[in-house]
């Protein structure tokens, strides 16, 4: 396969750019931020569902546009160039991929008609400490063969203040099987701590107390739920690092023109030297962001073998250089880099967050050696 | 008409296999290891065994020196598309390049583009045949990066140009027949003063000096033009527009020095590790070594995707705006950082300089010798400059 986007997916790119310049600036998060963390905009939410992305992902026989990931990662760089409020993260990358990977067919149709209309947003709950952890302590009792009780802590979770289905990552109590179950989150014996982190996102750490749950509701069976699980995250590694591609790439953009507008000196500062070949470098490395991203989308959509290493090398690419990046964004602006009324700090804090989720550089550096076997 | 192209390139597929596989040396495949394994041509050229010259011989029938080229000028007459099919069927076999020539790979594209056809169909053709060693004489001592400052003159004396000064860096200039000169032919301008010229290195007054590097190695030269009589014709493209040939060729080398159809392959450096620093629980030994494995291993497998990425885009039509100039500067960084980690790895081992065991000390000379890379072909800081002017767009002021 070719290492370039084809028509239809450059025509997508376009279109989105074309709907968030115009209705998603970075103006609107700020408004949204400056609304007591507001974490979405309906009127924003309706225009995606309306341009088809909720559906992107989703296979023909479940009525959806089956465009594949290297379409949705093109959404996402779009979404992270302009830092969009919207839960693309949480309901269509993470939740969609995992119900894709489903085989509880009654469900996933349920789900799949409730997540294209935008009717209902979803995300996953399934940290359970500061680090990413594809493990999980948190474990079901079994009443019946029928009801099963939750109980404990899940962490960070992504949109956790605004969804409306929580897909929860727990052990069976007597088998210790992963098992990865749908819950309404206005379930009795849920309660949620909502905490607003650096970049302006509410993440949630959501306590189940003595929450009831239906074997209908299960996505997994007892053989596939660590699998599912596992590669969710790879996909959704894949998806979060063209989002950060968006994120870094704007972030540069911003910088140069800024270095090309402003003087000191008598002279504009993109003339020194000191900026030119540290700005020379960041173009280098976002070359090879762009590269390990299209290829990591690519091979999510031919179903390879080399996923969970190209998302790895993905994720830690990415994050290593979203941190040069936007250092470097925020230093070359010298001091209205580091006031609020500037956007670029933005970036910086929007993509520290980033960075821990799922998994951070070291995390995913570590992986690819073990990957390679040292 | 498709249908029949397909059927053709599939057929020369299968020529090309069978000929290979009958005609190229067992002992002409497989890595190569040493440059002596390479057979360079020239009038002092000389065959390093008898398969060597066996399999220069039938390529040179076949027109495979240069396979790509027209068969008016020596080559192969072979479309880009049965090139590539070559080169993946020699890559197949491990089928080594029959003759490594910078009139090749670098010349060689400068006068198809600039060049009288007079001069083409002359020098190419002699190209094909390996009978001339071409080397590059483009730095002098006070024109390094600043190369446009070069000094070398080439005074017009009616039939001839009579050439006088130094050039720096010459790599295997002892070795050239020919060399390929930026010299100054008019001094009213700083770019616009510089012409090409081709000087036979047997001239009266041409002499050469080594020049021995850190690696205690000497792979360059410095070059000597005292009063050179030069005949006119041997003047490439127009009188005072040699910087625009001079600009194109150093596109060419900097892909080269980047590693682009790079030869030479060497152990995964995890691997070295794990036999050096050993094995604990399935991880390196070595924590903070580790992870420098691993951050430079992402970083080379990365780079090759962009390698990949920007031929593809090239080939749809697009611009990748990914230039030769950062090919270069993260080529030649990468393959500095593994030299360097390479120390790290192997400890005591790797700073031996003349015993049997170290193979004459052989990655100690390589560390030292891939200093030059940020240096040699522009530096990291004039690739730096250009990309932040030419890519960036960035102000002179």
């Amino acid at each position: 396969m070719t290492l370039v986007i084809n028509e239809e997916q450059n025509m997508l790119k376009s279109s989105a750019k074309e709907l968030l310049d115009l209705k998603s600036p970075i103006s609107l998060m700020r408004k949204l931020r400056d609304d007591n963390y507001n974490q979405f905009d309906s009127n924003l939410w309706k225009e995606m569902v309306e341009m088809g992305w909720t559906a992107l992902t989703i296979p023909e026989k479940y009525n959806g546009l089956n465009f594949g990931y290297v379409g949705l990662g093109q959404v996402l760089e779009e979404t992270g160039r302009n830092l969009t409020v919207s839960p693309m993260i949480s309901t269509v990358l993470i939740s969609t991929t995992l119900i894709s990977l489903s085989k509880n067919e009654v469900l996933k149709s349920k789900l799949f008609d409730e997540i294209m209309s935008g009717n209902k947003l979803c995300t996953l709950a399934h940290e359970e400490s500061s680090h990413h952890n594809r493990n999980v302590d948190l474990s079901i009792v079994s009443k019946n063969k029928e009801k099963f009780i939750l109980n404990g802590k899940k962490r960070f979770v992504i949109d956790g203040s605004i969804s409306d289905y929580l897909i929860v990552s727990a052990n069976s109590e007597s088998t210790g099987i992963l098992n990865l179950i749908i819950v309404d989150s206005k379930s009795k014996g849920i309660t949620f701590d909502n905490k607003v982190h650096m970049d302006s996102k509410i993440y949630s750490d959501i306590s189940f107390n003595n929450v009831e749950l239906s074997k209908d509701y299960f996505l997994s069976t007892e053989e596939d739920g660590q699998k599912i699980l596992e590669k969710t995250f790879d996909i959704a590694c894949v998806g979060l690092a063209a989002e950060m591609l968006g994120n870094i790439q704007q972030a540069f953009e911003m910088t140069m023109q800024y270095l090309k507008e402003r003087e000191q000196f008598g002279v504009k500062i993109g003339s020194f030297q000191a900026l030119q070949h540290r700005s020379a470098i960041m173009f280098g490395e976002i070359e090879l962001c762009k590269s390990i991203v299209l290829k990591a989308l690519q091979s999510v959509d031919s179903d390879s073998e080399n996923l969970p290493e190209l998302a790895s090398l993905a994720k830690s690419k990415l994050g290593l250089t979203a941190k040069l990046v936007t250092n470097e964004a925020v230093q070359m602006h010298g001091g209205i880099g580091v006031t609020d009324d500037a956007d670029i700090g933005f970036f910086l804090k929007k993509t520290r967050v980033a960075q821990r989720i799922f998994g951070d550089s070291n995390y995913h550096l570590d992986r690819v050696a073990k990957f390679n076997n040292y | 008409m498709e249908t029949q192209l397909k059927v053709d390139l599939t057929d020369f597929r299968l020529e090309t296999r069978k000929w290979l596989e009958e005609n190229c040396p067992m002992s002409m495949r497989g890595p190569v290891t040493d440059a002596k394994q390479l057979y360079w041509g020239g009038r002092k050229g000389k065959f390093n065994s008898e398969d060597q010259k066996v399999w220069f011989e039938r390529m040179l029938e076949k027109k495979w020196i240069v396979p790509y080229w027209e068969t008016k000028y020596g080559g192969g007459g072979l479309s880009s598309v049965q090139n590539n099919i070559l080169n993946q069927e020699m890559q197949r076999l491990g089928c080594r390049k029959p003759h490594i020539n910078f009139g090749i790979s670098m010349l060689g594209p400068a006068l198809l583009k600039f060049a009288t056809e007079e001069q083409k169909i002359y020098y190419l053709n002699q190209i094909c045949r390996g009978e001339i060693r071409w080397v590059q004489g483009y730095s002098e001592p006070n024109a390094g990066s600043d190369l446009a400052n070069l000094q070398t003159k080439a005074e017009d004396k009616g039939d001839h140009f009579l050439v006088t000064g130094s050039k720096v860096w010459t790599s295997y200039g002892d070795k050239g027949d020919f060399i390929f000169c930026l010299v100054r032919t008019s001094s009213e301008s700083k770019h616009t003063g510089i012409s090409f010229l081709l000087i036979d290195m047997s001239s009266d007054g041409v002499s050469t000096r080594p020049i021995k590097l850190i690696s205690g190695k000497s792979p360059f030269t410095e070059t000597f033009f005292d009063s050179v009589k030069v005949p006119k014709k041997n003047l490439v493209g127009t009188l005072n527009d040699g910087w625009t040939i001079a600009k194109y060729l150093l596109t060419h080398e900097r892909q080269m020095i980047g590693g682009i159809g790079e030869t030479e392959k060497k152990k995964a450096l995890s691997e070295v590790a794990i036999e050096s620093i050993g094995i604990t629980d399935g991880l390196l030994s070595n924590d903070s070594i580790r992870s420098k494995i691993a951050n430079l291993e992402m970083n080379e497998k990365i780079f090759e995707l962009t390698i990949q990425r920007a031929l593809d885009e090239h080939k749809a039509g697009n611009n990748s705006g990914a230039v030769s100039s950062f090919f270069k500067y993260y080529g030649t960084e990468l393959a500095m950082q593994k030299e360097e980690l390479r120390l790290e790895v192997n400890g005591f081992n790797s700073t031996e300089w003349t015993s049997e065991e170290s193979n004459n000390g052989v990655y100690a000379r390589y560390f030292c010798r891939s200093k030059g890379h940020s240096i040699e072909g522009g530096t990291h800081e004039v690739q730096l400059n250009i990309i932040a002017k030419r890519v960036l767009g960035l102000p002179s002021k």
